[in-house]
């Protein structure tokens, strides 16, 4: 078997999702002919045609209403942001409306629509294109925000976000997109969207993570195990509804714990994590927790982005940290 | 009144021309209730006019009474539409039960007219989601208050019914202050791009809370934004019912064929404040006001059709009779409607209750509980 990129991954879900239940319509800038920025749609508007594979005017804003009115509608929009930066304008129409629409009519309009976005640095990529503004729709109520570290799972948790009612984010880190590759079958098999992932079992850490920081924290906890420390390496995954059960379980377990993300520290998810952790477990905590974070900078351009993103490497001096309380 | 733009003339007289424009107004009714020009065959039936004479005053007995509601603590902040029902009433009374309606929030006449009931919207202005159920309205968008975005909600669900095609319409109606934002101007693009059935009427009343229309585009009128994005735009004498239907009527026409979206502009003003919780003498002078009461839609229509000899001092009576009748029984409908579970506000974020959630939830009911046997002892 050959082995299947994450971009590769996303493009087979979406055309799974498309094939099974016709109500799904893509949409974005340059998701047709060109089959989007980062050929996640590729080949879809060959397969599926112009009216299901829906290149829109430049209008992120609109991409984003247009798609609550087709979901409202009876469709299942499945709307393509291009780069993350360009992501925020979306943020009224998904707090204002999407993730309310079926809390305001009592259940007589939903809003099943999925945004799909790249999202976070290491690629090298312009201005604005390295953003990681998943803790900003975390705070929303009734949306769900989904991010991926593996082609599995992002196959799999895209087929649940598409197959679902509610309006999900799923934020798709660019430098997993080629990064990140592995045998995977296209079999339809969707993964739950309200469950953190066990990747790595261990006794005396817990590493907790999404997305491109889930590869790092797997390479921290392979180069520690020959330390002799044993790490819980969790991929988050779905960060709203938070799964804080599992988390709070595994620190009860290795009684440290170390989240990672690339979001800037203040504010970020991680934050929320932490109140979780100490709140279920709390009597089990070795050692204060540690969080690895992007800076409280903006993010930088492409010559220091490596300087501001969390790596194996400060996430295994947190491990030490963390590890000097007996 | 505004007066038909003078645009064609300038433009044709330049000598290199890319491209010109002209904006039709429509009138039937002057503002005294005399007939103009001929009325169009669909509004020639008294008891068509009657009808929506009847839409206006329902509107107008509506707004009293919600107001009247406010005033005495039991209904929340609440947007009367007073002086401007004729949009909304005209635009519904020209739309299929099928069509959908996307409102903002000053729309009650259409929203009535269209089967919403008045114990429906009291119960949204009073603060109970349950008003925006619409049993006899399924395919109505709820009021949309951050202004403009629900233009987009529009092109979409327009998207959706071309997509199935299905000979349905949208109707999206939003304020003067609206159209200076750029959710609008998307949603208008891209229905132009995608032919969409839509029809998006602007409702300019000549204010935006305290912003007057001088202050909210140096555009010579709102109706030419169609233009920029390649669709028919046009104005309606927006205090004139008859007007507003009959030119909404002939858009949606034009929309069930595929014939493309539109943009309407209807002329009319807001007599009251923007909200209760407003008081525009802050902001405008009583002098600017009170000549617009001379122009105002219910007593327009009620004058022709008196003059027609439709309308008598007893089918007055009658209807005011019946409709205050209609509006005191909502009233208390719905002052004796029992409150929603308070853990009811859980139930609908997601499909399903999540965990997360589920906790959440459980900690109320037990707060709850724990009040109801404090209360006990």
């Amino acid at each position: 078997m050959s082995e299947t990129t994450m971009v590769q991954a996303v493009s087979l879900a979406l055309a799974r999702a498309m094939t099974e239940d016709e109500r799904v319509i893509v949409l974005g800038e340059d998701v047709g002919v060109d089959g989007g920025v980062f050929r996640a749609t590729d080949g879809l508007f060959t397969r599926f045609g112009a009216d299901r594979v829906r290149d829109t005017p430049l209008s992120e804003m609109g991409i984003g209403g247009i798609s609550i009115g087709l979901a409202a509608g009876g469709f299942k929009p499945v709307a393509e942001i291009q780069f993350s930066g360009f992501i925020f304008p979306l943020i009224d129409q998904i707090n204002n409306h999407a993730s309310r629409f079926r809390n305001r009519t009592r259940g007589r309009l939903q809003c099943p629509m999925v945004v799909r976005a790249p999202c976070g640095g290491g690629i090298h990529a312009p201005e604005h294109h390295s953003e990681s503004p998943e803790a900003m729709f975390a705070n929303i109520p009734g949306l769900r925000v989904i991010v991926p570290s593996s082609p599995r799972r992002a196959y799999g948790l895209l087929l649940a976000a598409i197959r679902g009612s509610d309006p999900v984010v799923f934020l798709e880190p660019t430098k997993l997109y080629r990064g990140a590759r592995e045998e995977m079958l296209d079999d339809g098999k969707d993964l739950p969207v309200d469950r953190c992932f066990v990747l790595r079992e261990g006794r005396d850490v817990t590493l907790v993570a999404w997305g491109a920081m889930v590869p790092e924290a797997l390479k921290t906890a392979a180069e520690w195990e020959a330390k002799g420390v044993s790490a819980e390496v969790i991929d988050v995954a779905t960060l709203k509804p938070l799964d804080a059960e599992t988390i709070i379980n595994s620190v009860k377990k290795t009684g440290r714990c170390v989240i990672v993300h690339e979001a800037p520290l203040t504010g970020g998810f991680g934050g929320e994590i932490a109140a979780r952790v100490a709140e279920g477990a709390f009597s089990s905590l070795l050692a204060p927790i540690e969080r690895v974070t992007g800076y409280d900078t903006i993010m930088p351009l492409l010559k220091l982005e490596n300087v501001y993103l969390p790596n194996a490497a400060r996430i295994g001096k947190a491990v030490d940290r963390a590890m000097a309380y007996a | 009144m505004p007066h038909k733009p003078q645009n064609k003339e300038i433009i044709v007289n330049s000598p290199n021309i890319a491209a010109t424009f002209e904006i039709d107004f429509t009138r039937y009714l002057d503002p005294a209730g005399k007939l103009l020009k001929e009325l169009p065959a669909e509004a020639k039936d008294p008891a068509t006019l009657k009808s929506l004479y009847r839409g206006l005053v329902r509107a107008r007995a509506f707004d009293t009474k919600a107001v009247a509601l406010q005033r005495t603590g039991r209904l929340g902040t609440y947007g009367s539409s007073i002086g401007q029902e004729a949009v909304a009433v005209g635009a519904a009374s020209a739309m299929l039960a099928d069509d959908v309606l996307v409102p903002s929030f000053r729309e009650h006449g259409g929203q009535l007219w269209r089967g919403a009931t008045p114990v429906e919207l009291f119960l949204y202005w009073g603060g109970d989601e349950r008003g925006n159920s619409f049993a006899k309205a399924p395919h109505d968008f709820p009021n949309c208050v951050p202004v403009g975005s629900h233009a987009l909600h529009a092109a979409g669900v327009a998207l959706a019914i071309k997509l199935r095609k299905e000979p349905r319409a949208v109707v999206c109606i939003f304020g003067d202050g609206a159209t200076s934002k750029g959710d609008v101007y998307e949603a208008m693009n891209l229905a132009g791009v995608w032919k969409l059935p839509v029809v998006f009427l602007v409702s300019n009343n000549q204010w935006a809370i305290s912003v007057p229309r001088s202050a909210q585009s140096a555009a010579q009128t709102l109706a030419q934004k169609a233009i920029a994005v390649g669709i028919p735009g046009e104005q309606v004498d927006g205090n004139d019912v008859i007007a507003v239907r009959t030119v909404v009527g002939v858009a949606l026409q034009r929309v069930r064929k595929d014939q493309g979206p539109c943009v309407i502009e209807a002329i009319t003003y807001r007599l009251g404040d923007h909200t209760t919780s407003d008081d525009a003498s802050r902001y405008r002078k009583d002098t600017e006001v009170t000549p617009h009461w001379q122009e105002e839609p219910i007593k327009r229509l009620q004058q022709y059709l008196t003059t027609a000899g439709s309308w008598t001092k007893a089918d007055e009576d009658k209807l005011l009779k019946e409709i205050n009748e209609e509006i005191e029984a909502a009233a208390a409908a719905f002052l004796a409607t029992a409150p929603q579970e308070p853990s009811v506000m859980f139930d609908y974020t997601y499909a399903q209750l999540p965990a997360d959630l589920a906790a959440q939830k459980q900690a109320v009911l037990s707060s709850l509980s724990a009040n109801l046997s404090q209360a006990a002892e």
